[in-house]
């Protein structure tokens, strides 16, 4: 048995949830719990490649929050470090209220977790990749039923059950017996959120989920993160899909060069962004 | 001394007992030893890839050790060597109604040892074949890293192995006849006794040689049909390779993906 991570680190939450400009959604119950994401300080080297440079960022519970910036400006790795797929050099990353991938140790010092710990943690964080990651060898309803087998061993019967309902979801029952090879980019990355929902995560990280797909599937994916946003689902996405950030972001935050260098709601950050590299970014990505 | 036709067809289509058991005891080397030596290489690619450094250099060591020296000086090591020494002697194991004599087994031992250290090389070409994202993802949704390699990475990798296994198989069907060195009657040696006795040497190696072929030919229409059903069970991952290319083609008929095993192999 591995014990569990430090307590919830309750003080300061309401504080630190106004400074990260949370909307305060209508009838939307007061937060009383972590912040989804709690990054403060994270600093992480490729080589001599300093690819995040002190990135802070706070998301609480039901935000969604759209990276944006040139590609090599580090939101994918932000995004690797939340669920600990790269480990952070420097700085604190709490997810839900505990550190990921680290354990605080009784002088105060971080060292990296047990890898069954890091598994255990990973169970409530949901990860599409930019390329599906899909399984091929195994069926749609297989690929989303392997890991409820697998770690929240639940039975085969349920857990196939489960991927139907799911895949009826993202609007694919008719595909649970299709193999990843004979489906659609925009099909594929479907299911892949489907895999990701299977596990009931409390925050969904989109790797730049729609970058790989033809132009004529971004809908329906967008769709489908729509609806997930509408349900009250925390979202962290990495995108250069504008029109999804004005329409369903909370806060849209700018990085360029391992950075966060602009963050704010979407009318603000996309319309009158107030770095330069920004408008920079902006006026190639929107012309 | 001119061919004599009636001696061969009478050997080919008659042979004695001893050519028939010799055969036999051929094919059951072959699939014993190539199945311990799949396991054996799954075991050293795993072990090439620990994060323990202790087992990395041993398997490391293992497969350069086995690799570096031929395939008889083994058998004779680990037969004879081993008895001279009094380190081990293979004597004979009865289990139950079966009695295997104990140059039998060490010569699946020596096969088995021998391709272990192929089949990791081969192993390990095929892990690192599935993409990179394959583990990540089975990661991110909290599997342990060992079940992500047993769920997900494994069954992929395994499609990518089993070309050149195939051919790994052929390979060993042909290499039973080394241990004839260390006494083992199978086929090869049988036509050796046999030919002693009677001095028909070509006609006597040419059905010898007929028996082999008659062995790996049937083997590579199994093997195709292994292929064929692989494919069909969705997935374009194994590509497979038309018969008259598998039979004719030699060492790059087995190529999966981005390996083929005669590249994998040093000489033999």
């Amino acid at each position: 048995m591995t014990p569990s991570t430090g307590k919830t680190p309750d003080a300061g939450v309401e504080g630190t949830r106004a400074a990260a400009g949370a909307p305060a959604k209508a009838g939307e119950p007061e937060e009383t719990g972590p912040l989804a994401v709690e990054a403060t300080g994270i600093h992480k080297w490729f080589g001599a490649a300093h690819v995040l440079d002190d990135v802070s960022l706070q998301v609480a519970s039901g935000e969604v929050v759209v990276l944006i910036g040139p590609s090599g400006s580090g939101k994918t790795t932000l995004l690797r470090c939340l669920n600990h797929l790269e480990r952070i050099d420097r700085g604190r990353l709490l997810i839900n209220g505990h550190l990921i991938g680290y354990r605080e140790n009784a002088r105060g010092e971080l060292r990296e977790d047990s890898e069954a710990e890091i598994a255990r943690q990973r169970r409530e964080i949901g990860f599409v990749f930019q390329h599906f990651n899909l399984f091929p060898h195994l069926t749609a309803e297989q690929n989303i039923a392997l890991a409820p087998v697998r770690v929240r061993k639940v039975s085969r019967a349920l857990a196939l059950d489960e991927a139907r309902r799911l895949l009826a979801r993202v609007g694919l029952d008719d595909k649970r017996g299709s193999y990843p090879s004979q489906l659609s980019g925009g099909q594929r990355q479907r299911v892949a959120i489907a895999r990701a929902l299977a596990m009931r995560p409390r925050l969904m990280l989109f790797d730049e989920p729609t970058s790989a797909l033809d132009p004529e599937m971004v809908g329906e994916v967008l769709a489908v993160m729509r609806e997930l946003a509408s349900d009250g689902m925390t979202m962290v996405v990495a995108s250069h899909e504008m029109g999804f950030a004005r329409g369903v972001a909370d806060r849209v935050v700018m990085m360029d060069a391992g950075q966060i260098i602009e963050a704010g709601p979407p009318a603000q950050v996309l319309d009158s962004p107030a770095h330069e590299r920004t408008q920079a970014f902006l006026s190639k990505v929107l012309h | 001394m001119s061919f004599d036709w009636s001696f061969f067809a009478h050997l080919l289509f008659h042979p004695p007992g001893t050519f028939v058991q010799g055969a036999i005891r051929t094919i059951y080397l072959a699939v014993i030893a190539q199945a311990l030596g799949v396991a054996l290489g799954l075991l050293l690619a795993l072990w090439r890839r620990s994060r323990y450094l202790p087992l990395r250099v041993l398997a490391g060591g293992y497969i350069w050790l086995v690799r570096g020296t031929p395939l008889l000086v083994q058998a004779v090591i680990i037969y004879d060597g081993s008895s001279a020494l009094g380190l081990y002697s293979f004597g004979t194991l009865s289990v139950g109604p079966v009695s295997v004599p104990g140059v039998v087994q060490a010569g699946i031992v020596t096969l088995a040892l021998n391709e272990g250290a192929y089949m990791a090389e081969i192993m390990r070409a095929a892990i690192n074949s599935v993409d990179k994202g394959q583990a990540e993802a089975a990661e991110s949704l909290g599997l342990r890293r060992r079940q992500a390699m047993r769920h997900v990475v494994l069954p992929q990798a395994m499609r990518v192995v089993i070309p050149p296994l195939g051919n790994e198989f052929n390979n060993m069907l042909k290499v039973t006849s080394l241990l004839s060195v260390i006494g083992l009657q199978e086929l090869f040696l049988a036509a050796q006794d046999y030919n002693s006795a009677t001095f028909r040497t070509f006609e006597i190696f040419l059905v010898t040689a007929i028996y082999y072929i008659v062995m790996t030919t049937a083997w590579s229409l199994v093997q195709a049909a292994i292929e064929r059903r692989l494919q069909a069970r969705g997935g374009d991952l194994v590509a497979t390779v038309p018969l008259r290319q598998r039979l004719f083609s030699g060492g790059t008929s087995g190529g999966g993906p981005a390996i083929g095993a005669e590249q994998l192999r040093g000489a033999r």
